[in-house]
């Protein structure tokens, strides 16, 4: 099995770099260089889900055999447990799926197309796997060098162009922050592996260097997973990458930067910052606000492209909120949403993709009642919009419901949260899921009344035509299947959560991630620590009746919502004129404005406030 | 070792990101990119540096000599390797942004708002 961890990132790099070396023979092969493409991504799926499965406990994979001694970490190694092998399957996964959609989706789709897209995947496993902080940002580098490409695919127009420069520039000052972090750890414990490190700190009293280095390190992680204020590149690279690459960025991309903080936090840094309260009432605020952030904003979006990324920057918050509140049950949580929103969100993608494909535009007032004829991928994405309202038995509605059964009873453990998280997380999924089914409803069902004129309509709608196939009369079967298939994992993701031994196994996987002492006699061998048997989970977290009224409220609320959206012109109150959003306009727009000098300036203001706070709840 | 790699360290970000936040030039920003991660070239050299050391070559100066970190050394080469990769995309994008548009001005590229 040990076989498994190299592999895993070696085959997409090699036939990444076969693609290349032989393309001038693959000239005009496209089937020939899809299919090799695909074959790698599913492979790679493969050894990620055996990796997931056996594990267990965790294992680690030394590379050329230099095994640690004495505690001491010599070489690179690579580290597996159910958590991060999971979160690297749903990427090949998502990225197996978005390559069979682009089988028939591009007008011309380039050899470097399925080149970028297997080194991104490279990345992002080995991103998942690595075990030493350098590694970790040596593969965030490469998952982002291919991003920005894959962003910036169609170069001819300015929104890809913009896109790609403010999603390239800002990630890439976060990374450098990062290394700077990186850098200054290294220097003061002489150690770049997790492990040797988390010793290190946890052994020696907490300096301010160290607060710094763990600050500067999350930074970059930070703007990869699209936390308010360093949110802003997400909806400018998610508005203009082609389609197939917004599943993964939304899918997995944004979960990746959460799965980096929340190993920084658990293996590395938690036990020299002291799991305290302050530092989960820091995570949960910026959580609750990323999250309310992302869904008002999602809520006024028409690009439905756009509209899907601020949903995902709500999600994001929810997420990061489930890890802040320190317990396995929240980490669990977590876990089970990121995967069911991978599914959920990906088939979302995908959905818009088709309506791209066949309508040649993603305004959703142009676009109003042209898609009555789409049947299919109009009920794929009603269902998949309702997934996101956390209708059972979707795994979102589970992984929220831990989340906010966990803070329920957070202050019996002394830590942040409170029953307050539940209706926040109603209300983010309310307008989220609110605004993806006034879509669906007035895209494929002709719900509403007739839109007036949007000023950026008629522009939007030819920008599209050059991402996808134009002229076709039916929906390539390519295109349907992957999508209906994360519809089923979605809902396959929930029924499974609800089995006992699924649910168990969960918790005690997320438990085993946040033992930070387990995590490094595990990579760096010495004595296992003897716990008390309580830290594992024996019975499965219950479905409580919390969770499931929160579920249905949100759901219910989602469907009451978008009908307000699309009928308001009707209700006697709203009749007079109003304009929802219209005065505010100004002022939203000057937050968001595309420009990327606003946007390294919030990143900076955001790492000096965190700093700051971070410096008053560490003393 | 003294603190004054470290001022460096700090006054390179800042010029960097001063540049980054100021700039109306693609060019010239991405320059500016260039600046700011100068900088953890100078950190890493920084943190690997022994007052009297010499360069990392155990062969012909024994195994016992005092010598400056190699690792970081290694790290700052990567580091190369990154910036190179990203320097060129990115650059990359520039010139098609003037190709196309004829402006590098990234307020006139800003197709997006709100």
């Amino acid at each position: 099995m040990s076989q498994l961890f190299p592999l895993s990132v070696a085959v997409p790099l090699l036939v990444a770099a076969g693609l290349l070396a032989f393309r001038s023979l693959l000239q005009g092969k496209r089937h020939v260089r899809g299919l090799v493409a695909v074959a790698a991504s599913a492979s790679v799926a493969v050894m990620l889900l055996v990796l997931t499965l056996r594990t267990g406990a965790g294992s680690a994979y030394w590379f050329a055999g230099f095994h640690p001694s004495g505690g001491v970490a010599i070489g690179i190694d690579f580290t597996a447990g159910p958590l991060n092998a999971g979160l690297a399957c749903l990427g090949a996964v998502l990225m197996t799926a978005s390559m069979i959609f682009a089988w028939r989706y591009f007008t011309q789709v380039g050899a470097y197309f399925h080149v970028l897209m297997l080194t991104f995947l490279a990345g992002m496993t080995g991103f998942c796997l690595a075990g030493d902080v350098f590694d970790l940002f040596v593969w965030f580098e490469l998952m982002g060098v291919s991003a920005y490409a894959l962003t910036a695919y169609r170069p001819e127009e300015r929104g890809p162009i913009q896109g790609g420069l403010n999603f390239a520039i800002t990630n890439s000052v976060g990374a450098y922050l990062s290394l700077t972090g990186i850098a200054m750890i290294y220097g003061r414990t002489g150690a770049l592996n997790m492990a040797q490190i988390s010793r290190y700190v946890s052994t020696h009293p907490t300096s301010g260097l160290v607060v710094i280095g763990f600050l500067l390190i999350i930074t970059g992680l930070l703007v990869k997973a699209a936390i308010v204020p360093f949110h802003f590149w997400l909806a400018d690279a998610h508005a203009v990458a082609p389609t197939p690459v917004c599943v993964l960025f939304s899918g997995v991309m944004v979960e990746l930067g959460l799965y980096g903080i929340a190993r920084m936090y658990w293996s590395v840094f938690g036990t020299a910052l002291g799991h305290r309260a302050a530092i989960s009432h820091v995570f949960l605020g910026l959580g609750v606000l990323t999250a309310i952030v992302g869904a008002l904003y999602c809520f006024r979006e028409r690009h439905i492209k756009r509209l899907l990324a601020f949903s995902t920057i709500s999600h994001a918050g929810m997420f990061l909120a489930g890890f802040a509140l320190l317990t396995p049950l929240g980490l669990a949580g977590a876990a089970l949403a990121v995967l069911a929103h991978g599914f959920v969100k990906g088939a979302l993608f995908l959905g818009a993709g088709i309506v791209l494909h066949r309508l040649h535009s993603v305004n959703e007032t142009y676009l109003h009642g042209r898609g009555r004829h789409l049947r299919l991928t109009g009920a794929m994405f009603t269902i998949a919009a309702l997934g996101l309202a956390d209708l059972p038995p979707f795994g979102t509605f589970l992984g929220k419901g831990w989340i906010t059964d966990s803070a329920a009873g957070a202050a019996n453990h002394g830590v942040a949260g409170g029953p307050w998280l539940a209706a926040v997380f109603c209300a983010c999924s309310v307008l989220t899921a609110g605004a993806v089914l006034r879509v669906a409803g007035g895209v494929f069902y002709g719900l509403g009344d007739p839109p007036g004129e949007d000023p950026r309509m008629a522009a939007e709608a030819n920008e599209e035509k050059g991402e996808s196939d134009s002229g076709r009369q039916r929906t390539p079967l390519t295109m349907l299947i992957p999508t209906g298939v994360l519809v089923l994992l979605g809902v396959a993701s929930g029924i499974a959560a609800l089995l006992p031994r699924f649910a168990v196994a969960l918790e005690t996987a997320a438990a085993r991630f946040q033992d930070q002492q387990a995590y490094a006699s595990l990579v760096l061998g010495g004595a296992q620590p003897a716990h008390p048997a309580p830290l594992y989970p024996q019975v499965p977290p219950d479905v409580t009746a919390a969770a499931v009224i929160a579920a249905l409220c949100s759901v219910a609320g989602a469907i009451l919502l978008a009908l307000t959206a699309l009928y308001w012109r009707r209700l006697p109150v709203l009749r007079k004129g109003y304009e929802p959003g219209r005065g505010l306009q100004g002022l939203i727009e000057s937050f968001q404005s595309g420009v990327i000098n606003d946007y390294i300036t919030w990143l900076v203001a955001g790492v000096a406030a965190l700093g700051g706070i971070l410096a008053l709840v560490i003393r | 070792m003294t603190v004054f790699p470290f001022l460096v360290v700090a006054w390179i970000v800042a010029v960097g990101l001063y540049g980054l936040i100021t700039s109306r030039d693609l060019i010239h920003q991405i320059v500016c990119l260039i600046v700011v991660q100068s900088s953890t070239y100078v950190l890493l050299l920084g943190v690997g540096y022994v007052t009297g050391g010499v360069a990392p070559y155990f062969y012909d100066i024994g195994r016992r000599a005092l010598a400056v970190d190699p690792v970081v050394q290694a790290l700052a080469l990567t580091d190369v390797v990154v910036e190179a990769a990203v320097t060129a995309l990115l650059l990359s994008l520039a010139v098609q942004a003037h190709k196309r548009f004829g402006t590098l001005d990234p307020h006139d590229l800003a197709e997006f708002k709100g």
